[in-house]
């Protein structure tokens, strides 16, 4: 049986950096990709790790309407000021990594 | 609850750090009074698409809900430019929004389309050059 995949676990498994955290115990239970934001609030799921290069503060809106589990910002795009503020008031936990959207989902679905 | 449940906000203009301040209040406020997760999810998109469309289009507007036991009733106000044409405006992928906003991930198209999805009635009351009125409603189940 796999073991539960928090977003702890997640940093762990795949070297992201941790840029905001928030409750990194939340489980990850799937995974969305994707930049246009009306898009991915009408369709990720709660409990998604978010892949995308969206850095800024509607992102973080998104990510506490939608309630995923995480963002994980891919080939390194940048996390903007605002954007940091706003989640770390939010609790929203931001990660980075230098891998693309392809290479970081086909990991992610490999472990959860 | 007894009694309705009345909230108002007022959406600033072209701020963005601001905008899904009055959505996340309101979904806050549906998870204390043990609302379904689908019901408060489609509020939220809903309420949320409304804020950006006042930020981007209209500098800004009021938002008034009502909770009773049966629905959620939202009034989103604004003055801006009014809709010219809202059968297009409720096409999905058509959009106005400049390039700049394009690149925050905004300007899909799909902000009056989701709102309509979102919600079991929607009225829009717009004319150009006085403003908008967007008239919802999601019922609890």
């Amino acid at each position: 049986m796999k073991r539960t995949m928090t977003v702890k676990n997640l940093c762990e498994k795949l070297n992201l950096t941790v840029l905001t955290k928030g409750d990194t115990e939340k489980e990850i239970t799937g995974c969305y990709s994707g930049d246009l934001l009306s898009w991915v609030m009408s369709r990720a799921r709660e409990g998604d790790a978010w892949l995308t290069v969206m850095g800024n503060v509607n992102a973080v809106a998104v990510a506490v309407l939608s309630d995923c589990a995480c963002i994980i910002l891919t080939e390194n795009a940048p996390l903007d000021d605002a954007a940091r503020e706003k989640a770390l008031q939010q609790g929203v936990t931001f990660l980075s990594s230098d891998r693309n959207a392809y290479e970081l989902s086909v990991e992610i679905s490999k472990l959860i | 609850m007894e009694e309705s449940i009345k909230l108002h906000y007022i959406v600033p203009g072209d701020d963005f750090t601001r905008a899904g301040a009055a959505s996340g209040d309101v979904k806050r406020t549906l998870k204390e009074l043990g609302v379904s997760p689908s019901v408060i999810r489609n509020v939220s998109i809903a309420m949320y698409e409304g804020e950006i469309n006042m930020v981007i289009h209209a500098n800004g507007g009021e938002i008034d809900v009502e909770i009773t036991e049966e629905e959620i009733i939202m009034a989103l106000k604004d003055e801006g430019p009014g809709i010219e044409n809202v059968e297009l405006a409720m096409k999905e992928g058509y959009s106005t929004a400049p390039d700049n906003i394009r690149t925050l991930g905004f300007g899909a198209g799909m902000g009056l389309p989701n709102i309509k999805k979102y919600t079991d009635e929607f009225s829009i009351d717009t004319k150009v050059g006085v403003g908008t009125t967007l008239n919802l409603k999601v019922k609890i189940q």
